[in-house]
């Protein structure tokens, strides 16, 4: 499986997803963000980090690059994107995944590792993990305080596109349980053909026992199924 | 041609630098504060003489970049 890393300038998370996708045997580039074609991909990865400091807002100018215009017409065409972090922040600004990305609801920079929950597992980013299943993440963001209008949350809700939410180590997604005040504990979102995830977690920091657990090794290891 | 260009969140969007702010200046005793909203200025310049044709311009670059238009909202000036 081939993937693709686009790497903006303040990307910094994009050498820790490229060792994700090398250690799962995905045969990965990476992608400089003034590049104007793609190589061939299965899979695209748009990383964490503070790609342009986060100028004007977190991801609005990466959302305008020139690969990003690449990586909408291959998402057009049902490419896999994944985006993690600020690489979520960017597909909301791109508009392929609706919604945005507020201030944390506490104004803190968070970084700790927090529970989710696996809601929706019948999608190529999630087979490889049980519905419900609770998972120990890293989050490491300021704006990931997750809001959209009320028709998308009802689509969000109706059409299973939730792929994660905030959770205690119970499973409950209650209102302790959520970090940062996004929308229903979310944590991450499909678009409607569920071909695009974006999520705040970051899986890639767990993908070795040494470091941290290997709760993010699945959502790799579903998209080789 | 010169244009100021106010970007605000919508009232109904949570603006927690804002409410920082303002619990501060009460803090400094500024007692008869109702409200502060925190927002972002730009200065742009056009070398455009037509107005209409500039501040066109200037309502596009909002709309594709200065604001997003989910949280929030702008106010175009002449200056």
């Amino acid at each position: 499986m081939n993937s693709s890393v686009i790497v903006f300038p303040g990307s910094n998370c994009d050498r820790d997803i490229a060792v994700a996708l090398e250690k799962l045997q995905f045969k990965n580039k990476m992608v400089w963000h003034k590049e104007t074609k793609l190589p061939k991909s299965d899979l695209i990865v748009i990383p964490g980090g503070f790609s342009y400091g986060d100028y004007l807002r977190s991801g609005a100018i990466a959302g305008k690059s020139l690969i990003v215009n690449e990586v909408i017409k291959a998402a057009n065409n049902g490419c896999l994107v994944l985006g993690i972090c600020n690489g979520f922040q960017i597909l909301t600004e791109t508009g392929l995944l609706k919604g945005v990305l507020l201030r944390n609801k506490n104004l803190k920079f968070i970084n700790k590792d927090v529970n989710i929950k696996v809601i929706n597992n019948d999608t190529k980013f999630s087979n490889k993990y049980k519905k419900d299943q609770v998972l120990k993440i890293n989050i490491a963001h300021n704006e990931g305080n997750y809001f959209t209008n009320f028709n998308h949350l009802k689509e969000l809700n109706n059409e299973n596109l939730i792929a994660f939410k905030y959770c205690n180590k119970n499973g409950d997604t209650n209102k302790e349980a959520n970090p940062n005040g996004s929308l229903e504990n979310i944590a991450g979102i499909f678009n409607t053909k569920k071909n695009i995830l974006g999520m705040m977690p970051h899986p890639e920091r767990m993908v070795d026992n040494l470091i941290s657990n290997t709760d993010g090794i699945n959502l790799f290891s579903s998209l080789l199924k | 041609m010169k244009f100021s260009v106010t970007v605000t969140l919508k009232e109904d969007v949570l603006d927690p630098q804002g409410k920082v702010v303002q619990n501060t200046l009460q803090n400094l005793g500024m007692d008869n504060l109702k409200s502060i909203r925190q927002g972002k200025y730009f200065e742009i310049e056009l070398n455009d003489n037509d107005q209409i044709k500039a501040e066109k311009k200037v309502n596009d670059m909002c709309k594709k970049l200065l604001a997003n238009l989910i949280i929030e909202d702008y106010k175009i000036t002449k200056i």
